[in-house]
Order: structure tokens, then sequence, then C-alpha cells
């Protein structure tokens, strides 16, 4: 059996993610990835936690949250997650069509939050004055909320590139690894929003 | 085989073979070489810094040059020597003591030693652009934070990059080691080198993120004015001090644990012993890792975080002993009653017990933290780390090469100069620095340009200087010995040392795809125990079948290059607006080669059974 | 032949069958989650206490954690044994680095 074969079976796997080493390998090895990811913005909340008072005489975290968009944004995500859980259900169906269109309303969502939160940014620097470099409240509000929007960034880039390339050929078991990793990249996404809305908006302007 | 192929190859071909490998055993030598290098360097800065301390107030370096060398000795040995060198032997080793016939990422592998190399060429650029870095390797803020120049902007890209490629290795390993060993080698009858990498490799996982992130805000605040450890701007530098030793201590966890790994293979090699107390060592091992995270601040007791804090970290410090004993005294076990043969990788291991003990000791004092306000910033504590990291990680470095030298080149490296190479190092090295834990009791302050004649510092230094100077002839001929070996040593086989692991089941250096037949792993020492039941090799777990190796790649190369332009653009943008350029010239090349990366499909290829046979040294 | 592909079939239906009921628990974790986020920010527009708001909306925010990773990521299927290992490691440094980040700066 050649290669080519073995990764496009008549019948799916029931795990097409883990059916290969590769995709052993790529899900364990994102798996750990994420494990210190979990460090990585631990490092910035404890920063953001301790700088957080730090205002430097600028605007405090109670006068500039609104809770009205990190509301919408919020539901966005959560959607969003639920969303590529659906694109991994057709996956493992071996329903690529569906698995697409699910995937494509997960970029949307996603799209439509770092939208907003790029307009979050251009409201408290242009209408607050409140930059990066206005204080060390800044600095670190900036760099852990720009930190996970870039992580939307470079998670939207991935799949997209994902659904592009292989929109021709489907899915095989060379293919299904990188969908479920992506995946699992956006809902660890989600995991860092949730202690974002809570730590730094719910509980910033309380 | 691989390298007399390559040597049949012009000098061009081999090149691009080296620069497109994924084999983990060219990465291996790869890692070798440039470890080495930067070992060489690290060696040059550590020359300097004690010739200008041989006598009271030297004048042979200027001051703010001092600061460089001994800024750049430090994040030299320990990110650009110490580390690669340990990736090395990992590289070298662990695919074989588990049966495996590539790493879990071929690819990361390679991205990894191609972003510690450029990362480290990044940093040393500094020397010929106006200054090294010159803020202590800790660069504690404010003081990196306001250092005028381009020397710490340096330091930061520089070890943000390698410390990128670190990140990758470690993740690779840890698959590696759950994914790829070979049929009934399970969790505890792996030999203790890749236990060690195991937990090295975990650490490295949670360690190095903190670093990122301390490295990021560094360079936010150097380098695009944002305030997180400016003072007047509400920052606080404390929190670099957290970031770093939170990496920091863990980082000397990794690099000694892969240590004691290759001096529990060395030493149950060498007594023809099965190591003592198998178990109680993976458990000391698992607990040194866990217990190193939560120790970080006592290299910030004087600090002043408040007697509670002080406490909780003097405690959790001490109870590092406990296991680390464990270790020795299961070492010294194995010893006992053992076949013993004295080699160079036995002396540089039976070395290591008094040094790595007396180290050891001398952190049990500093972890006092009443008596650590007395140490702190003295020579005391600069002895101590010494014998740690060069009676622990360089001995095991040596001790590894001298034992794997065969394995990784097919050759032993010459007995009779590795025999010179240790008695002058190792006489060097405690004249180096057992004196000074008493220049550091007589106060004598650490990275002090020069010290004044009359307060009983001189005999001390001098000595210190002599002790420096045989280390460094030690190193020459090593390095002698490495080009002599490679140009007149007599090929040796598969088994120069009848050996009890899986690495000594095949030929010498092996075939790119290790294993013909995957071995059927039987127990602890799977060689040994096929040894004592007469037979002469591993009994296959696979008929002969094709083989699936992955495809040599230049795309590491490429990524790893379009971050080191990037790093320029972000320390010169400040300076000139349109250094940007290069930001986006450099991060465009990295992300275009990710993206060719991910649309260009790579299966790999297939060595047919047909071709197994040929050149197979068995 | 035939049984062969008759007894894949009905294995399939048995995946499948298997895999809508778990579709059907995501949907309803996700409900949980909505819930769990219109309650945190209610309890924060409602301006309750402080001391008793904080701990609250941390709980939250950690369930909605355990559901993500647990059934959106997979967490409690088989083969994550090792994953979840490296993730608790992750978040015991974690937990480590906000505390002392939280109480060991400013004195």
């Amino acid at each position: 059996m050649s290669h080519e074969d073995i990764l496009n079976p008549k019948v799916m796997p029931e795990e097409p993610e883990k059916a290969t080493l590769e995709g052993k390998n790529k899900f364990l090895g994102f798996w750990f990835f994420l494990g210190g990811e979990t460090v990585l913005f631990a490092s910035l909340f404890g920063t953001y936690l301790a700088l957080k008072n730090s205002n430097n005489g600028g605007p405090t975290s109670e006068e500039l949250f609104g809770l009205e968009l990190v509301f919408i944004m919020t539901m966005l995500l959560l959607t969003s997650s639920l969303t590529s859980v659906y694109a991994m259900y057709h996956m493992k169906n071996n329903e690529f069509k569906k698995m697409q269109i699910w995937l494509g309303i997960t970029v949307l969502l996603g799209l439509t939050f770092l939208g907003l939160e790029i307009y979050e940014f251009y409201e408290y620097i242009v209408h607050d004055g409140f930059t990066f470099r206005s204080s060390a409240f800044g600095s670190a509000f900036y760099t852990l909320v720009g930190f996970h929007g870039g992580h939307v960034l470079f998670g939207l880039l991935w799949i997209i590139t994902l659904m592009a390339r292989n929109a021709k050929r489907g899915l095989n078991l060379y293919n299904a690894p990188k969908f479920y990793i992506a995946s699992l990249y956006w809902h660890f996404i989600d995991v860092v929003w949730v202690f974002i809305f809570t730590v730094v908006y719910l509980m910033g302007v309380i | 085989m691989s390298t007399t192929i390559a040597q049949n190859k012009g000098f061009g071909a081999t090149l691009w073979d080296y620069l497109t490998t994924v084999d983990h055993k060219k990465i291996a030598i790869l890692y070798l070489i440039g470890g080495g290098f930067f070992f060489l360097l690290g060696g040059l800065e550590a020359m300097a810094i004690r010739i200008q301390l041989i006598k009271p107030e030297n004048d042979f370096v200027s001051a703010g040059f001092y600061n460089e060398l001994l800024t750049m000795h430090g994040t030299t040995m320990i990110f650009l020597a110490a580390m690669p060198l340990i990736f090395a032997l990992l590289n070298a080793v662990v695919p074989l003591q588990i049966g495996a016939r590539d790493v879990a990422f071929p690819f990361l592998n390679s991205l990894g030693f191609w972003l510690f190399l450029f990362g480290g060429i990044l940093l040393n650029c500094s020397w010929f652009l106006g200054g090294a870095p010159d803020a202590g390797w800790t660069a504690y803020a404010p003081l990196s934070t306001t250092q005028p120049g381009h020397g710490v902007d340096f330091y930061v890209l520089g070890l943000q990059i390698s410390g990128a490629g670190t990140l990758m290795g470690g993740i690779n390993f840890l698959v590696t080691i759950v994914n790829m060993r070979a049929p009934g080698m399970t969790y505890m009858r792996m030999p203790l080198f890749t236990w060690t990498a195991f937990v090295t490799s975990a650490l490295i996982l949670f360690a190095f993120p903190a670093l990122t992130v301390g490295l990021f805000l560094m360079m936010f605040d150097r380098l695009f004015g944002s305030g997180f450890f400016d003072a007047n701007m509400g920052g606080n530098s404390v929190i670099w001090e957290h970031l770093f030793w939170i990496f920091g201590h863990p980082e000397v966890y990794i690099l000694i644990l892969p240590a004691f790994g290759v001096f529990s293979d060395v030493f149950s090699t060498f007594s023809k012993k099965r190591l003592f107390g198998y178990t109680a060592m993976v458990f000391a091992t698992v607990l040194i890792g866990f217990l190193g995270f939560m120790v970080w601040a006592h290299h910030m007791f004087t600090v002043g975080l408040g007697p509670a804090a002080n406490s909780i970290f003097a405690v959790a410090t001490m109870a590092i002993a406990v296991p680390t004993g464990i270790k020795i005294f299961n070492w010294l076990f194995t010893l006992w009653g053992g076949n013993i043969k004295i080699n160079s990788a036995m002396l540089w291991s039976l070395a290591f017990i008094p040094s790595f003990t007396i180290g050891g000791m001398t952190g049990v004092m500093l972890a006092a933290a009443a008596a650590d306000y007395q140490f702190h910033d003295t020579y005391f504590v600069v002895a101590h780390f010494h014998y740690v990291i060069v009676g622990g990680v360089v001995f095991g470095i040596f001790a590894g090469l001298h034992y794997w030298w065969p394995k990784m080149f097919g050759k032993i490296l010459d007995e009779t100069l590795g025999k010179i190479t240790f008695w002058t190092f190792f006489i060097g090295f405690h004249l180096t620095f057992f004196i000074q834990h008493f220049l550091g009791l007589m106060g004598m302050p650490r990275r002090y340009w020069v010290y004044l004649t009359d307060q009983g510092l001189n005999t001390g230094n001098l000595i210190s200087t002599i002790g420096a100077f045989f280390m460094a002839i030690g190193a020459i001929v090593f390095l002698y010995n490495v080009i002599i070996t490679s140009i007149k040593g007599e090929k040796v086989g598969g088994d120069p040392w009848d050996g009890r692991t899986l690495e000594w089941s095949i030929p010498s250096p092996p075939p790119h795809y290790n294993f013909k037949q995957l071995p059927l792993v039987r127990g602890l020492d799977p060689l040994w125990i096929e040894k004592t039941e007469g037979r002469k090799g591993m009994t296959p777990a696979e008929p002969v079948g094709d083989i699936h190796m992955p495809n040599p790649t230049i795309l590491p190369f490429v990524m790893s290059f379009g971050l080191f332009i990037a790093g320029f653009g972000f320390i010169y943008q400040v300076d000139d607006a349109s250094w940007l350029s290069a930001v986006f010239i450099g991060m465009g090349i990295c992300l275009g080669a990710m993206f060719v990366r991910s649309v260009k499909d790579d299966h790999g290829h297939h060595i047919h059974k047909e071709d197994l046979d040929k050149g197979d040294g068995l | 032949m035939a049984e062969n592909t008759n007894s894949i079939n009905t294995e399939l239906d048995y995946h499948k069958k298997k895999k809508k009921e778990e579709m059907k628990q995501q949907v309803i974790t996700f409900a949980l989650m909505i819930a769990f986020t219109i309650i945190a920010f209610t309890m924060v527009v409602s301006g309750l206490d402080k001391l008793f708001i904080i701990p609250i909306l941390l709980v939250l925010a950690i369930v909605q954690v355990i559901f993500q990773l647990y059934y959106f990521m997979h967490m409690s299927h088989k083969g994550h044994e090792l994953p979840a290992v490296m993730m608790y490691g992750g978040f015991a440094v974690a937990f480590l680095t906000v505390l002392t980040l939280l109480v060991l700066v400013w004195w």
C-alpha cells in the first residue's frame, strides 16, 4: 500500500486526527504546547494584576472599561468555540463540506471579535488618551489583551490557510490532525478570553 | 555510515546536507559544533575576566568592557554553550535509547537548532556594533532598561530567538519519548538519561514561557516606550526579577538533570552493574523537577520579600537536597562491588560526585535566608554556582562526550589525551573556584572590575587565575583530541564499552534510519538482558520492511534567518524608523516560510527494504 | 466482504449515534457557559459587594474553563492522560506565578 492510499482510506477511522503516528505526535505535542502557553499567559496576567493600579494619574480601569462591548465580544468568541466544535463533529463524520461551513462561521465570528477589539483600542487611544505608553497600567493592559488578540489573528490566519489549502481535495488522514489542532488552539484562545473578561474587565469595573 | 557518504561528497553538497538536515544525529553534530564554539567564546571571556583580576587595580580591560565581558560570559555559557551541548547529547542519544528511528518532529528539531544558532549570532553581533550587553546575565531592571546603547537590546532579541528554539526542542523530546518508544520499552524500562531528558523537557516547557514574557516586557520597555519596570510610570522592576527567576531557577535543573542522566548511564556501564535504586532515581528526578519550580525566590532573599516569603522559599530550597542526596548515594551504591573500569568518561563521573556535593552543600548554606544576607553578591555565590554548573553540567557534558563519542562518530577519543584533559581541567577547576568561597566570605563582591591591594584578596585571586589557565589548557587539549581522533582515530564497532542500553545494539555511527528492525525490549538495560542470555543483539519486534523517513528541508534555516533580520530591525528602529522595513522583511521571510511549510505537503520518503542491507555495518 | 462492510457500517452507525449524543451534550455545555457569562456580567452591573462578587466571578470562570477543556477540547475522552498532566502542570506553575506577582511585588 502506498503512502497516498494509507492517507486516503475508504472508510475514515473513528478518530482521524490520531490515526497516523504523525497525527498522534501533533496531537500530543500541541497539547503540551498549550501547557506552556498557560504559563505564558499566567505571566502576562500576573504582570497585569501587579500593575493594574499603576495608572500614573491617567484613567483608571473603572473609568475606562464599558461592559457592553466586552459582553458582545465574549458572546462572539464563545459562539465561535461552539461552531468549531461543530466543525470537528463533522470532521469525525467525514462530512468535509459541512466542516468547512462551520469553520467559515468560526472565522467570521473571530474576525468580528478582532474588529471590535481594534475598535475598542481605537476608542481608548483617541478618546481617552489611554495608550501603551501612558502608564504601567496601560502597558500591561495592551500587552495582555494584545497578546490574546495576536493569538486570535494567528488562529484566523491558520484556519483560513487550512481551509483554502484543502478546499479542493477534502479530508484525509494527513490534514485531519491539522484541522484538529487548529480547533484546539481556537478553544484555548477562548479559555484565555474567559479569564480576560473576568479578571481584566469585570473585576476592573467593580 | 552517513558521515562516510558525506565525506565522499563535495564541500558544497555536505554543507547543503547539513543546512537542510532533519536527521537527529546530524542535528546533534550541529548542536555540538555550535555549542562548542560558544563554549570556547565564553571561555575566552572568562579568561579575560580572570586576567583582569590577577592583581589588584589591574587595567587589562576597561571597566565598561569588563561589564560586557562578565555579562556575555554568563549569558553565553548558560544559553549558548551549556543548553546546546545538552541538546547535542539529547539528540544524539535519546532516540537511540528508546529504539526510535527519528524524533517526533524532525522539522521542529531542525528549526530549534537554527533558532538557537541565529539567536546566538545576533547576540554576539553586539560586540561589533557598539558594545555587548553589560547589565549582567540576569539583566535586572532598571539597570538594564536604562542602559544606554544597544547592548541590552541584543541580549533581549538574541535570547528571545534562541529561547523559542529551546522551547521547540523541549516539546519535541517530550513527544518523542512518549510516542516513539520501541515495543516493550515501558516508562520504567527507559535508561535514566532518557528519563532525565523527559523531565528536563517538561521543565523547559513550563519555564521558558516566563522568560519569553519577561523578555517581551523588557523589549517593550526599551524599544517601544512602555513602563513595566519604570517606576516613573508606575512600573515595578521586581516583576522582572520574578519572571527571570521563575524561568532561571528551573533552568539550572534543566541543565543539571541530563548531566545526572549521563552519570547514571556511565556508572552503570563501567561498573557492569544495573543502576542501583533505579526506581528511586526516577522518583528523585521527577521530584527535583517538581521542587525546582518552588524555589526561585531564593535568588531574591535580599530584595525584601519579607520573612514569611523568605522562610517558605528557604525551606523549599533545602528540601531539594533530599532527592539530590538520594541520587548521590545511589551512584555510590552502583559503584559498590562493581567491576569498575576507569577511563575518561568514568573519571569525569567520579570527579563529579565530590565536586557537585561541595556545590550542593554551599547551596544549602545559601538557602538559609538569614545567612544569605551575608553571602549575597559575593564571590561565595560565584564559587557556589560554578561548583554546580562546572562541577555538574560541564563534567557531565565531558563524560557524555567521551562515552557517546564512538556512537556519534564511530571513533573513541584518545584516552591519554582525555586523561590529560581531565586532570588539568579538574585541578584547574578546584584551584579556580575553591578559593573563591573564601574570597567571598572575606567580602569580595562579585562583578567588580578591580579590588584594592591591602584587603587580603591578592593571593586568592592570583591562585584563582592560575587555576583558570589550567582549565583553558584542559579545554585546548580536548579540542586537540577531537581533531586528532577524527584524523587518526581507529574505527570501532557498535558496542565498544560492552554497553547495556539500546544505542549500543546498532552500528557506530548508526545508519540514518537507526534501526533496521525495531527492537523488542524485555526489561531495563535491554541489550544487557540479551547478552546475559547469550544473544549477540536485540531480538527484532518486526519483520524487515520499508522504512518511512522525513524529507530534508531548508525552511527551518530560512525561518530563523528571517527572525535574525527582524531582530536587527527591532533593535535599530528606535534610531531610525526606516529600520522598520527590516522588521517587515524579516517577519515576512519567516511567515512566508511558515506558509510554504503549511501549504506544501511533506509526506517524507520510504527506504525500500531491498536497499536496507547496503552498507549495513553490523 | 459484504458481511465485513456490513459490520463496519453498523459500527459506523453506532459511532455516529454516539457522536450525535455527545454533540447534544456540547450544546448544553454551551448554553451553560452562556448562562454563566450572563450571570457574571449581571452580577457586576448590579453593583453587589466586591468581596461577594469576586470569588463567584472566579469560580464561574474556572467552571467555564473546565467545560472548555473537558467537553469542547475532549479532555474527558480516553487518551488525554498526558495532555491532562501537562495542562495541570501548566496550571500549577501558572497559579504560583500569578500568586507571586499579586502578593510579592509591592510591599
